[in-house]
């Protein structure tokens, strides 16, 4: 196809023309059959480049333009919007690659010239076949999808609630507030948890434009972007949600005991039960594993009792239908499982507990109202050793990143502990204490001004002697060994994400790292979006982090939202499968191959057809295609095959 | 003069491109034998390609993709590698050497390993020589 083209070279300052003999390069793309014109200039992108670019599209009527300079990651949109104000469609603007593909990875001066020219006669046969093309819109279905009602997920909720739109909230346990309405106090300012969470979990709750579903899990996820249809599955609750006025006979009456894991297995609940008294919903649940009726036996005692009759043993699983424009994925943390980690004898030595069950030691509605007691007998502990990294930055055993938060909790349970236990010795076992945040160094300084020892080493091996918990450790700074004959040990357990999380994210095709951790799109620039157009991330299941941080991030998630609902519709890139129809066998290779379902075979007249707006654009049909009927648009066969050429 | 291999290099826009990006970026010196070509997908890059890629003069390919699990467009480069190892029984009955068309998993924080890549294939194109298609149209 004749066309005429435009070349334009950047120098980049020095950075290309340093290399790359750049009025060489000129005089060689003059020569490239198609190109009218080719210019020079020292930064493109600035005003006078772009300038430069835009008359010279007029002038030399151009009716396509490659300029050669840095990345198209970096300013492919800087110039696609040059030539669009010139009159050029902006598909017709291509970036040919000099800089990091060519002048900053070679240092011979001439053939850094010669592979220059290469990349610019690849792009010159690839705009010559482009096609000018124009951005679909899509409408937005403007409400979002939160899963996760962690103090993210909340968050994110209400920033977009208050904005005005419907949320969806939906929570796998029974209440929402998640980790946070476990911990006791917060650091390094020691805010009760429980009361900075509640009155947002209340106004949750209560909010009329959020549609809280508790107990309940995202099943499937159809649709794309502005467009999601989703399914959630709720678990039968054997509670009629809108008669139980939590008033809490039921929990006395019922004879079921079984061990809270909210409480970390430290107290006993029923088989009918809350997850804690300021929950929200303030409605019970009944453990159908547990619960006597509904395993086959006779009891029945919770309906008896309950003066409202809001328990409905033949409740079943409801499937709920949401159609949503945005999905937010705070699916939150879990403690690595310590027990793996078997020379520290948890689950085995009694009083060796990890963070999360002292946090419920601590908690003013934990096992023991608040002292700070052993479990195994109830005596208060007059030494305790706090072990860190237990998990974190280990490769054999544990995980090997930081976990980032377990330095700062462990100097509050030290400085908690010795509050409530004014007699008692706070040991720190740490391998290094990293402090990077607001008053966290402060904090620490506090620990260690108000009695608690730390001793700089690993420690190798928890084991019981008698009624006590021995810790072997070395003190590195002396260069000792250590034994520390202590009544209980806490261990500051890895952060790991949420493994209903992780399957969650695989089930819907969002990229995690190999911790499961969710990926986000861009690890600097883009840190609450995913690389899937429409969901978001915020909280610890993309990485481990503290409250003020989490709660930052889900704002920013729900800004991202917000951003989109701002729109009147979206944007869907252009570059999209394509059928010639008159090639097209309808064989449905195409629709096999596709992972999007944005191809079908018409079943009437055997052709496919493609859905412009659920593809992705990866072009993966065109392959499949037996008679090359179906290409990807601006990335043809033709197009592909002259850019190998040249 | 001796020789320099020419080698054509499909690289995914996600992973192997911003690997390239990355290298870039870092400084880091290789050869300077590839002419990249990116592509939206490995999963994208027909077979066609490489064979007129070896046709028209260039001594191998290189195809660059995201690590299985990571592809952006969720199987593009399972759909390669399949490929790919079909590719090498037609590599082997045309009587070329394996070794001219490389398939990669670059991810976009692999900027050395992208380097190493180059360098390396570089390295053994020079060892097997020219292409004997060019050969053959050299006659």
């Amino acid at each position: 196809m004749k066309r005429r083209i435009g070349v334009f070279v950047c120098h980049c300052g020095i950075n290309i023309a340093g290399v790359v003999k750049v009025p060489e390069l000129v005089e060689r793309a003059k020569n490239i059959p198609g190109v009218v014109t080719a210019l020079d200039y020292v930064y493109c992108c600035s005003d006078p480049g772009q300038r430069l670019i835009r008359e010279t599209i007029q002038k030399e009527r151009l009716e396509g333009i490659v300029v050669a300079c840095c990345s198209p990651n970096l300013h492919e949109a800087t110039f696609r919007k040059a030539a669009a104000e010139a009159g050029l469609n902006p598909y017709l603007c291509e970036i040919a690659n000099i800089r990091e593909q060519c002048s900053w990875v070679t240092s011979d001066r001439d053939a850094a010239t010669e592979k220059a020219e290469g990349i610019v006669r690849t792009m010159v046969a690839k705009v010559s076949h482009d096609q000018p093309l124009v951005r679909l819109g899509v409408p937005i279905v403007k409400r979002a999808l939160v899963v996760g009602a962690g103090i993210a997920g909340i968050q994110a909720a209400l920033d977009i609630a208050n904005a005005g739109y419907e949320v969806v909230l939906v929570e796998k346990e029974p209440s929402i507030g998640g980790h946070m309405a476990q911990l006791s106090e917060t650091f390094p300012t020691l805010d009760c948890s429980q009361c900075i969470l509640t009155p947002k979990t209340v106004e949750a709750g209560r909010h009329p434009k959020i549609r809280l579903l508790t107990y309940s899990e995202v099943a499937e996820v159809s649709g794309f972007v502005g467009n999601f249809r989703v399914k959630i599955r709720q678990k039968p609750r054997y509670v009629d949600l809108d008669a139980c006025t939590g008033c809490g006979i039921c929990l006395e009456k019922c004879p079921v005991r079984v061990e809270s894991v909210f409480d970390r297995n430290l107290t006993r609940r029923r088989a009918i039960y809350r997850l804690f008294p300021q929950a929200v919903p303030n409605k019970v649940v009944i453990d159908a594993q547990h619960c006597r009726q509904l395993q086959g036996k006779k009891c029945g005692v919770c309906a008896k009792v309950c003066p409202a009759q809001a328990i409905r043993y033949d409740d079943q699983e409801r499937i709920v239908e949401e159609e949503v424009g945005a999905i937010v994925l705070a699916t939150g943390y879990e403690l690595f499982d310590s027990r793996r980690l078997g020379a520290y004898g948890l689950g085995v030595v009694p009083d060796v507990i990890d963070s999360l069950a002292f946090e419920r030691i601590l908690s003013a509605s934990g096992p023991f109202a608040g002292e700070v007691r052993r479990p195994s007998d109830g005596r208060v502990p007059k030494r305790v050793v706090f072990v860190q990294c237990a998990g974190s930055r280990d490769s054999n055993q544990g995980v090997p990143y930081c976990s980032k938060i377990c330095c700062m909790y462990t100097a509050k349970h030290a400085l908690l502990y010795r509050h409530r236990v004014h007699d008692g010795e706070a040991v720190v076992c740490y391998i290094d204490v990293r402090t990077p945040g607001k008053g966290f160094e402060e904090f620490y300084r506090r620990a260690t001004d108000e009695g608690v020892q730390y001793l700089r080493g690993k420690v190798s091996k928890i084991f019981r002697r008698g009624d006590r918990v021995v810790v072997w450790a070395a003190d590195t700074l002396a260069g000792k060994k250590l034994e520390i004959e202590a009544d209980m040990v806490v261990l500051a357990s890895a952060v790991v994400p949420n493994p209903d999380g992780v399957a969650l994210a695989r089930r819907l095709k969002i990229p995690v790292d190999g911790w499961g951790f969710l990926s986000e799109a861009h690890p600097k620039l883009r840190p609450v979006e995913t690389l899937t157009a429409g969901f978001f991330l915020c909280g610890c299941g993309q990485g481990p982090k503290d409250i003020p941080e989490t709660v930052a991030q889900a704002s920013g998630a729900a800004a991202k939202v917000l951003a989109m609902f701002g729109q009147s519709e979206l944007y869907h890139e252009p570059v999209t499968a394509v059928v010639d129809e008159e090639i097209c066998v309808g064989c449905g290779n195409c629709e096999r191959t596709c992972a999007y379902e944005a191809v079908r075979v018409d079943p009437h007249r055997g052709k496919a057809v493609v859905q412009a707006v659920m593809c992705e654009g990866c072009g993966a049909c065109s392959v499949a295609c037996p008679a090359g009927a179906i290409n990807l648009k601006n990335f043809t066969k033709q197009s592909l095959t002259e850019m190998v050429d040249v | 003069m001796s020789f320099e291999p020419k080698i054509v290099g499909f690289l995914c826009n996600w992973c192997t491109y911003a690997g390239a990006d990355l290298a870039g970026t870092s400084r880091l010196q290789y050869p300077p034998n590839m002419r990249p070509i990116r592509v939206m997908c490995s999963g994208a890059v027909d077979s066609v390609y490489i064979l007129r890629a070896l046709l028209e003069g260039a001594d191998g390919v290189f195809i660059g993709g995201c690590h299985p699990g990571d592809c952006h467009y969720v199987s593009g480069n399972y759909k390669t590698r399949r490929r790919m190892v079909l590719f090498n029984s037609i590599m082997r009955a045309l009587g070329l050497d394996e070794g001219r068309v490389l398939l990669r998993w670059i991810s976009a924080a692999e900027g050395k390993k992208f380097a190493d890549t180059v360098t390396e294939m570089t390295e053994r194109l020079r060892q097997l020589g020219p292409s004997p298609f060019r050969k053959l149209w050299e006659v």
